[in-house]
Formats: C-alpha cells, sequence, structure tokens
C-alpha cells in the first residue's frame, strides 16, 4: 500500500515569467509513458535510460507545440522516488502553460502545491525541516526569504541544531558514565565545564529565537506603511517601488481613500507597503476612515517611511505628527529634492532632532540610501552578507522556545547545587525538544502534522 | 533409549540465578515444575564477583522483591557487607551493593528450592527441548500430539534419553552452552570452576530455527588473603546503616559486624607487562571469537584502549567467610598463568600473592534475544521461554529479573492468561527486557541507570511502591506483603497533607532553628511542606519544630521527603513519560505487512518484519529504524485506520 494516492502529477516547476526556459516536472509510475505519449524524439522514451536527457518537440496530435529537452529520471533516484521526467521547454507564459496543458490532457494529473514535496518527504527522501524549507520557498516572496529557505533546504537549521544536541549528549554521557561507575570516575571536577557548555547552549538557542523575528520579516516581508499630509508623494513613492503604476496618482489631494497593500521586492527584501489616505483633517466622510485606518495600521506596522514635502513650509503641526512615530521604526523621507531650494536632511535634523533622507520620488533617486537604512534597521545590516542561520519557521521557534526552558532549568540545579542526576533530567529533554526540530525524535504529533501540512487525501 | 518421565507444567533449563527465580515463580503459582542443573552443587553459584547490586543492579534487585522474588531474601540472609553507593549524589542514582559469603548465598538459595511446593529438582543436561513440530513420532507413539497449528513445546529430553512432557519451558542455561574457558594457550571445554558444559542443546536451538550468538566474558584471579600485605591498600569498610534489599526485612535485625573490601591501583609495571605480553592474550591474538562486554574489559583491554591512563583502580573482595580466597574487582583476565603472576604482583600489597584460581575468559552460546516477546516468550515458539545469561544478558541481577518474568509468564501462558510486561516507565526490568527484544546486542548486555529514561521515578526506594500491585495481582506477592504496602502509600498520603496544613510563624525559635541549619530565617508563615522543600533541611531536622512530634516508620517519611524535595523534576519527568506514553500505546497490528508499505527504507522494512514491534514506540527504539521510518509508519497506520473506517 502507497501511504498516499499513487497517481502522477504534473506542474511548472519553474514559476511562471518571461524567462529563457521553463521546466515542466511530471512525477509518478505513468510519468514516462505519458510524456512519452506527447513526446517526439529519436527514441520513445519508454526506452530511455535512467537519467539521460532527450532532445524532440512536444506535440498535441498533429500539432508541434514546443521544442524541448526532457530529462527521463527513473525512480528511486529522483526527487520524489518515483519516476520522474522534465520538460525544459522555451520560456513564456503562453507556451508553458500549453505544454503543462498538452502533459495534463496525456494523462497526468495537476499537482497541489507542495505535492512533490509531500512525495519526497513521504517517500523518505528529505526530512520534515527540509520539506517544510520547501513549503517555505513555495510560499516566499523576496530573494532573501528564497536564499534563507533554500539554505535550510541544505539544512543549515539542522547543522546548527545537530551541533547543540552534540554538546548536550557529551556531557550527559559523561555525567552517565560517571553515575554508572562511581567508584572510577568522578563528577566532581566537571561542573564547571558543565556550566560553561549550558550557557554556550543557552546563548545559541536564545539566538536562534530571537532570529526568528528577522527570519519572519525575510520569509514574510516587512509591514510598512507610507505616512504623511496629502499629496507629498505617497502613491508616487508607492509606485517607485512597485515598479508599475498600482495606486491612482493624481495631483488633487485626497486621491487615495483606502488602504492598498502590496509586497514589493526591495533590494532583496519584502515590504508589504500600505499606501495611505493623506493624513489631514477632513469632512469627506469616506476619506475620514481612510485616514482612521492609515491612523490604525500605523500602530501595528514594522517600518513607517514618513514622507514629507520638501519644497513647502515644516508646519509645527507635522512635526509634532513626526514625533508622534518615533518610538517605531521610523523613517523620515523628504521628497522632492529635485526641486531647488527644497528643504535638505540636515535642515530637518537641526530642526527636530529627527534623522531624514533626502529623495525624489519622481526621478528615484534616493532609493539606495533608504534600502540600506532599511536593512540596518532591521538585519543590523549582516544579513545578505553574512547569512546567518535564521529561524523562519513557527513551529521551529515554539521547540527551540521550549527546549530555552529546558536548559534554564538545567542551569537553575546547577546552580542550586543539585547533583548531576537532576541535571541530566532536563538536558535530556532539551535533547529530545531540539531533536524534534529537526524530525530526529520521534513524535506522535508529527503524523498531525503532515496532515495538516500536506492536506493528505484519499 | 529413550523413556519417559511423568509430565510436569513446566521445566527450567539451569538452576542458576534466572532458573531459580524462573522456577520458583512458577511453583509459587501453583505450577508443577522441575529443574534441571548440570551439577547440583552449582544451584545459585556466583561464579565471578562476589556482590549483588550496584548502580542499577541493586535498583533491579528490589524490583525483584517487590514482585516476589527471591534473591533479595537471600542476599539479606547471607551478606557480609552493605552499603549504598552514590549517596552524595540524588536518590535516583543510590544504588545498595552487598557483598555475599559465596558458599552461604548458594546453599540458602538451594535450601528455599528444595523446600518449595511443587519443584523437583534434577542433575541431567537437557539436549532437546521437543515441540510439536520436532517430535519424534517413534518415541512419542501412543502419545496424542497435536501436530498441526502453531509450534510449541511439548517436552524436553536429557542426554540419557529421560524424556519430561511438559507445556512449558524456561531456557536458563546461562554460560553453559558449549562453554570453553581460555587463558593463554590453554583451553578447557568447561563451565566456569571446572563445572560440565552442556554441548548438545545448542544443536536442538538451531534446529528450531533460533539464532545463537557467541559472547565472551572473564573473571579475575582469586588470591590467597594470608598472601596479601593490607597495609598498602585502602579499606573499604561498609555502610554503618545497613539497608536491606528486601522490602519484607527490618533494617534493624539485618545489623551485624561487616568484613572490609581492599583498594590497590595498577602502575606503569603493570602495564608494561600486560603490553609485552599482549601477543600471547587469546583476545588479541584473535583464538577467542567471542564478543565480550565493553563495560566489564579485561585489564588488558583496558590498558590497551586507554593507553594514557596512568592507573587502574583494583579492589581486592572477600569471597566469603568460609574461605581465604579473595576476588581482585577489575583485573579480569586472559593472560597466559606465568603473564598473570608476574601482572598480579606488581600492584601494591600482592607482590607475593599467591594465586589460588586463575583468571580466564569463558566463551559460551547464547540466542539472538530479538527472537523473544517482552514477555521472554519465543515469538515463534509457544511456551517456549528464555532468561538470564543464554538472552545474551550479563550479571546475575539482570538474570534473576529475567528469570521471574519468564517464570511468571509461563505460568500466566498455563494459566491462559495475560502476560506481565513492565513498560519502561515502570521499572528498569521494563528497561532491560525492552532493551533486549528490541534493540541489536552486540555483546553481552549490563543493566545501567542511563538506560534508565524516567530514573526519578524508577528509584530503588520506591520498587515496592511501583511493582507491589504486579506482584500481588499475578499471585506471587503475599496479601500481607501487598497490604502492608497499600499502608505505606497511605500513610505517606496523610503525611504529605499534614505537613503542608501546618504553619510555622516567623518567631525567635523558628528563625534560630533555620539559622542554626544554614537555612534562611522567616519573614512571614510558612508550611513546614514548604521548609522540607529547602535542600538544606531534611525531615528529621524539621521533626525538631514539628509540634505534632508524632512518630513516622523512616520508609514513609522517606519518601514523603523526595516527594516535596524533588517536586519539580518529578512533574517534569512525569510529563516525558506521558509524552512517551504516546507512541507507546499507538499499537501495531499482529498482521501487519511491513512490505506493503512502499515507503519504507529496505533496512527499516526487514528490521521491522524480523522484530515484528509490538508498539510504534517500541518500533522507534529499533536500531535502523530511523525518525523517517517512523513517520511513515504512522502515516501508514493512519491511512489504514481511516481506509478501514470507510470500509465498516
Amino acid at each position: 500500500m502507497r501511504i498516499y494516492n499513487e497517481d502522477t502529477i504534473a506542474a511548472i516547476a519553474s514559476g511562471v515569467t518571461n524567462s529563457g526556459i521553463s521546466v515542466i516536472r511530471v512525477s509518478g509510475p505513468d510519468a514516462i509513458s505519458i510524456v512519452s505519449r506527447i513526446f517526439k524524439g529519436r527514441i520513445p522514451l519508454t526506452e530511455a535510460e535512467s537519467h539521460t536527457i532527450h532532445y524532440g518537440f512536444i506535440c498535441d496530435g498533429e500539432k508541434t507545440i514546443d521544442e524541448v529537452l526532457v530529462l527521463v529520471m527513473r525512480a528511486p533516484k529522483t526527487y520524489t522516488r518515483e519516476d520522474v521526467v522534465e520538460i525544459d521547454c522555451h520560456g513564456g507564459v503562453l507556451i508553458t502553460r500549453k505544454v503543462l496543458e498538452t502533459v495534463l490532457g496525456a494523462g497526468a494529473r495537476h499537482a497541489e502545491p507542495g505535492e512533490f514535496t509531500k512525495r519526497a518527504f513521504l517517500n523518505g527522501r528529505i526530512d520534515l525541516s527540509q520539506a517544510e524549507a520547501v513549503m517555505d520557498i513555495i510560499g516566499s516572496t523576496g530573494n532573501a526569504a528564497l536564499k534563507q529557505s533554500v539554505k535550510q533546504l541544505r539544512g543549515s537549521i539542522k547543522t546548527e541544531i545537530e551541533r547543540l544536541r552534540g554538546i548536550i549528549l557529551d556531557d550527559v554521557a559523561y555525567i552517565e558514565a560517571a553515575l554508572d561507575d562511581p567508584e572510577h570516575i568522578s563528577v566532581d571536577e566537571y561542573r564547571e565545564t558543565l556550566e560553561q557548555h549550558i550557557n554556550s547552549v543557552t546563548d545559541d538557542v536564545s539566538g536562534l529565537i530571537s532570529s526568528f523575528d528577522s527570519g519572519r520579516i525575510i520569509k514574510e516581508g516587512i509591514d510598512t506603511v507610507i505616512l504623511g499630509r496629502p499629496n507629498v508623494g505617497k502613491s508616487t513613492l508607492l509606485n517607485n517601488f512597485a515598479g508599475e503604476e498600482r495606486a491612482i496618482v493624481t495631483d488633487i489631494a485626497g486621491t487615495t481613500r483606502d488602504l492598498l497593500e502590496i509586497p514589493v521586492s526591495f533590494g532583496g527584501i519584502v515590504l508589504n507597503i500600505t499606501d495611505t489616505a493623506g493624513l489631514r483633517e477632513t469632512d469627506d466622510p469616506v476619506e475620514k476612515i481612510g485616514v482612521e485606518r492609515a491612523r490604525k495600521k500605523s500602530e501595528n506596522a514594522d517600518l513607517i517611511l514618513y514622507l514629507i514635502d520638501g519644497t513647502g513650509e515644516l508646519s509645527g503641526q507635522e512635526i509634532e505628527s513626526v514625533r508622534s512615530y518615533v518610538d517605531k521604526n521610523l523613517i523620515v523621507l523628504i521628497n522632492k529634492n529635485d526641486v531647488e531650494g527644497s528643504i535638505s536632511a540636515a535642515d530637518f535634523a537641526r530642526e527636530t532632532g529627527i534623522d531624514a533622507i533626502e529623495i525624489s520620488a519622481k526621478n528615484k533617486t534616493g532609493m539606495n540610501m533608504l534600502c540600506e537604512r532599511i536593512k540596518e534597521m532591521f538585519f543590523k545590516g549582516n544579513i545578505l552578507e553574512n547569512e546567518p542561520v535564521f529561524v523562519t519557521n513557527e513551529r521551529h521557534k515554539n521547540l527551540l522556545c521550549e527546549s530555552l526552558e529546558s536548559l534554564k532549568a538545567a542551569k537553575n540545579s546547577l546552580d542550586s547545587g543539585m547533583s548531576e542526576d537532576f541535571i541530566t533530567i532536563d538536558l535530556n529533554a532539551a535533547y529530545d525538544t531540539l531533536g524534534l526540530i529537526i524530525g530526529e525524535t520521534p513524535d506522535e504529533d508529527l503524523v498531525n502534522r503532515i496532515f495538516e501540512k500536506f492536506c493528505m487525501g484519499k | 533409549m529413550a523413556f519417559f518421565y511423568e509430565s510436569y507444567d513446566a521445566a527450567v533449563i539451569g538452576a542458576g540465578h534466572a532458573g531459580c527465580e524462573a522456577a520458583l515463580a512458577l511453583a509459587r503459582l501453583g505450577m508443577k515444575t522441575i529443574v534441571f542443573t548440570v551439577a547440583m552443587d552449582s544451584i545459585a553459584m556466583m561464579p565471578c564477583n562476589p556482590n549483588i547490586g550496584g548502580t542499577s543492579k541493586g535498583h533491579l534487585v528490589r524490583e525483584l522483591d517487590a514482585l516476589g522474588g527471591e534473591m533479595g531474601r537471600n542476599i539479606d540472609k547471607t551478606f557480609i557487607q552493605s552499603r549504598m553507593l552514590n549517596e552524595s549524589k540524588g536518590p535516583a542514582v543510590h544504588s545498595l551493593r552487598a557483598q555475599a559469603d559465596k558458599r552461604e548465598y548458594s546453599q540458602a538459595m538451594r535450601k528455599v528450592l528444595e523446600n518449595t511446593d511443587n519443584l523437583t529438582l534434577k542433575q541431567a543436561e537437557i539436549t532437546e527441548i521437543i515441540t510439536n513440530k520436532s517430535y519424534d513420532p517413534k518415541e512419542w507413539e501412543g502419545t496424542e500430539v497435536n501436530a498441526a497449528g502453531e509450534e510449541h513445546v511439548i517436552g524436553v529430553k536429557t542426554l540419557s534419553g529421560g524424556i519430561y512432557p511438559c507445556r512449558c519451558a524456561v531456557l536458563c542455561t546461562g554460560v553453559y552452552l558449549k562453554s570453553r574457558c581460555i587463558y593463554g594457550e590453554t583451553e578447557q571445554f568447561t563451565g566456569p570452576n571446572g563445572l560440565p558444559s552442556a554441548n548438545h542443546l545448542t544443536e536442538s536451538l538451531i534446529k528450531l530455527g533460533i539464532e545463537i550468538f557467541r559472547f565472551k566474558t572473564g573473571t579475575p584471579a582469586r588470591v590467597d588473603k594470608r598472601t596479601i600485605d593490607f597495609s598498602k591498600m585502602e579499606e573499604q569498610p561498609g555502610d554503618a546503616k545497613i539497608v536491606p534489599f528486601s522490602f519484607e526485612n527490618d533494617p534493624e535485625k539485618l545489623q551485624k559486624d561487616q568484613v572490609s573490601c581492599w583498594l590497590t591501583y595498577t602502575n606503569e609495571e603493570t602495564h608494561r607487562i600486560i603490553r609485552e605480553n599482549i601477543d600471547r592474550s587469546p583476545l588479541f591474538n584473535k583464538s577467542i571469537k567471542g564478543t565480550g562486554p565493553r563495560y566489564c574489559p579485561s585489564i588488558e583491554d583496558k590498558v590497551i584502549r586507554f593507553a594514557d591512563k596512568e592507573r587502574h583502580q583494583i579492589f581486592i573482595e572477600p569471597e566469603g567467610n568460609y574461605t581465604n580466597e579473595m576476588y581482585l574487582s577489575g583485573m579480569s583476565s586472559s593472560m597466559p598463568e606465568d603473564v598473570q603472576i608476574r601482572m598480579y604482583r606488581t600492584l601494591p600489597g600482592l607482590e607475593h600473592a599467591h594465586i589460588v584460581r586463575n583468571a580466564y575468559a569463558i566463551e559460551y552460546d547464547c540466542i539472538n534475544p530479538m527472537q523473544l516477546k517482552a514477555s521472554l516468550e519465543f515469538k515463534r515458539i509457544g511456551g517456549f521461554f528464555s532468561a538470564g545469561q543464554a538472552n545474551g544478558s550479563s550479571g546475575y541481577e539482570e538474570a534473576a529479573v529475567q528469570g521471574i518474568i519468564a517464570g511468571i509468564n509461563a505460568a500466566m501462558k498455563l494459566k491462559s492468561k495475560e502476560p506481565l510486561v513492565l513498560k519502561r516507565s515502570d521499572a528498569y526490568i521494563g528497561v532491560l527486557i525492552d532493551d533486549l527484544v528490541t534493540k541489536e546486542t552486540n555483546e553481552p548486555y549490563r543493566m545501567m541507570t542511563s538506560r534508565a529514561e524516567y530514573r526519578l521515578l524508577l528509584r530503588q526506594d520506591n520498587a515496592d511502591l511501583r511493582l507491589s500491585k504486579y506482584g500481588h495481582d499475578v499471585g506471587l506477592l503475599s496479601d500481607e506483603r501487598y497490604e502492608k504496602v497499600v499502608r505505606k502509600q497511605e500513610m505517606i498520603r496523610q503525611e504529605t497533607e499534614r505537613l503542608a496544613s501546618i504553619h510555622v510563624g516567623a518567631s525567635k525559635r523558628i528563625n534560630d532553628f533555620l539559622t542554626a541549619h544554614n537555612s534562611t530565617p522567616l519573614n512571614s508563615g510558612i508550611s513546614l511542606a514548604d521548609l522540607l522543600r529547602r535542600s538544606e533541611l531534611k525531615y528529621s531536622d524539621i521533626h525538631e519544630i514539628d509540634p505534632d512530634n508524632i512518630d513516622i516508620p523512616y520508609d514513609v517519611s522517606e519518601q514523603v521527603e523526595i516527594n516535596l524535595k524533588y517536586e519539580g523534576y518529578i512533574k517534569r519527568q512525569n510529563a516525558q513519560v506521558e509524552q512517551f506514553k504516546k507512541l507507546e500505546s499507538k499499537r501495531i497490528p499482529d498482521d501487519i505487512d511491513y512490505s506493503d508499505i512502499s515507503s519504507l527504507r529496505l533496512e527499516a522494512t526487514q528490521k521491522l518484519s524480523k522484530i515484528r514491534p509490538e508498539s510504534v514506540g517500541q518500533a522507534a527504539r529499533i536500531s535502523g529504524v530511523s525518525p523517517a521510518d517512523i513517520s511513515v509508519l504512522l502515516v501508514y497506520l493512519e491511512q489504514k485506520k481511516n481506509a478501514d473506517r470507510t470500509h465498516n
């Protein structure tokens, strides 16, 4: 009995963009015969040896769809441990879709999101943390998120957790040996070393936990709100980020009445930007709601970009408004520095004591500086360069918190002079909990999680 | 010529520590039992170390006693020194160890066996286990044998052709199967101490399809006490306060004069002699094929493997009051006699030692215990049980606890009742048997506290509270003893409640008391229970300020104190046990076909098919079965459950 429905699935594996080449992956017992049916090449694919590449054409009946390279990989040395065929076709949304449709027409079923991974996991090809990382890749939006997920897929979390577990295991082993053979081995001189080890593992686990916020931001993006008085160029700025006309830009103050949330990729990180209605007193009931929503949204935002028109006068009211956000992650942007005589960042800082960045939303200048500032603010500048291990998965974070509790309990026992056999109780608990993250500790809840995550059907 | 004896319910093969407990359990549970031994003088013999207990082994003996076994009572009758090990550590690792008078120990046990109803002793070598599939129809002519159905035991046969029909057989052959003793170039095909080995049974077992291992162990030399200079050694006296092994013995009545053990060390010269002669050691020149235990290495093993260690501890222990022989603990060897004499004589105090018996290694046949269920019955042969060193374990205590479990379960089988299976969270016995039947044994298995995951709950001091119910339920522990445990439990509960209900204020008297005990004085009132939670205060201290001033037996106050003091840890261990039980309670159906689960890795399929674990928890402990395989198994079981539900 297979533990999932044993049919053949297909999907576009390369993402639908206008790139040079697209890849369609087919996996399942009939993968080779299905593609063979629609492939015209030198030999039938059913006779192809494993891990070979074949040049030919994908045809729908008499009609040729595309000129392709086909990779035939027979089970079990494949991503899913099933027979897998990959079709490299010409990029372009239309052609790619057409090739996929032909494959589906020949008998494959369109794969659910993550279904290849599900099969890889269920067939023992990858472990749970790797499967989770793949799911994260599927769900992630920005470059950094992708890098982080790919890193996790290669096992950086796993390596780090294994290292920490190794330290704990060595300590426990030493203590156990002494307890089993008290006449030959003494642990009395070991407490200092033990303390050092517990402290260092505790620090590393804490570090991983605090990386979760950065990790979450990498994966889910920075919730960003653009604030400012009406018509200072907020929507133009948003369009700069988004790269196309999304918000309606007019010269009439109060054009943007509702909240518009757009995920954009900015220097490799994702900003979930909400453009807001301009902050001003208004009698228009609809606009009023917009202004109210903008204030609310800014309360929960990770980042506030406060835009000021550099050509206007700095009113006391506006300065006060900016000041009300200094407790948050605030970046003040002075727009329209392309206009002669506009306020400089230095002027603004002298006046208010708050740093600002000069930009021109219209000419798209100052954006690099903004990008650097954001990275500095959220990743202390080191994320993309050093790429430390970030925890991006909520389950991992919860388990790390749980093991941190055990480590603290172990430290407590040590400090209060308890004998080593008590300390190992909590060290063993920490060891097991860390093992749950990388699937090294068997766990009944795991099966439930699999069912949740992969929507396992009949 | 084959001839028939009268029939028995059960035959126990071997009268060592496993055989004695198995036979006593069976007979006491009303089963007509016969015990075979190759030598009547070797009943409950201690061929190696002269002590019972030690780290984790002490736990086993107390657990055995709580179930109604004999070893605890027997060592209490015959000990000559008693110590509680690891006393500076937590209560979970306190371990009782007693030096035995070897001859008295053996004779006292023999007396118990000889005076137990339903129990017959017979000196004979068993050569064959007869089943309904393997019997010789000519021999059994006139007897009705049902050859159909599951294979099961119908009798055993002796070397002289005597056939004893029986429904159960318990294999307790220790180190006697095809045993060979070796030191240097000298080899003798005997059991320990020159006793006869059992050379025929292995063949019968192989014919029954049983997989056989060849293991090895060893023992050090014995020296004449009169030739030892004890002034060069450290004396190791017994404890002033003796704790009995058996819960039924009153400590007061057990106090007696004790003998001492002695400590000396090896040195560079010892190691040099060993290194220079290593090629003459049968362990190193490969004339010994059996696998020896890593944790109980011979001295040549220690010197080679831990080359940077300058010296090794050697304990000199008396073999009993009846003899001048002294046991050299920590220095087992299979070196040639001349090397032995030279190396032993390098130890301070042994310069003129006369060796009475040479050290030797012994090789023997045992079975692969993965062929057994947790009840210790062979999976494939009904009514055939196996216990002790025959299962690849080592140690008297490990043997004894397997003996009692095999004996109980043979009796349960005969009575058509459920077997007694202790979980890892119930007892060290549970850990030991689960390890044996689940994990690949590559060397003789020794119990260790580190093997028990929940040892704070499995203390030697609470074995009676944990296990008496099981002993009583199967019918081995008397009503009287069980009621005593129930009363004790109730007293623990009441005393804990009482301490929680009594509050003392921040008076001068109380604070003076606390200061005197290096404990922080009070600012406000506190319960006696909370005071007892402080690590620096003992129950006996609290007694001074207890207004009730009642007299509580020590075994009760000990439990109250441990429960309060380590409450947080105990709670956390209990939570771990709950987690453990989740996977343990996931039963795997008997008829599961692992080859049907195509997602399992090949190695996992093979291991699971061979061992056929009873629960997912057990499956997870099999080496070669990865966590990924377990998730696949869990998913499979879940899907199958769903499928079955849809079908019904």
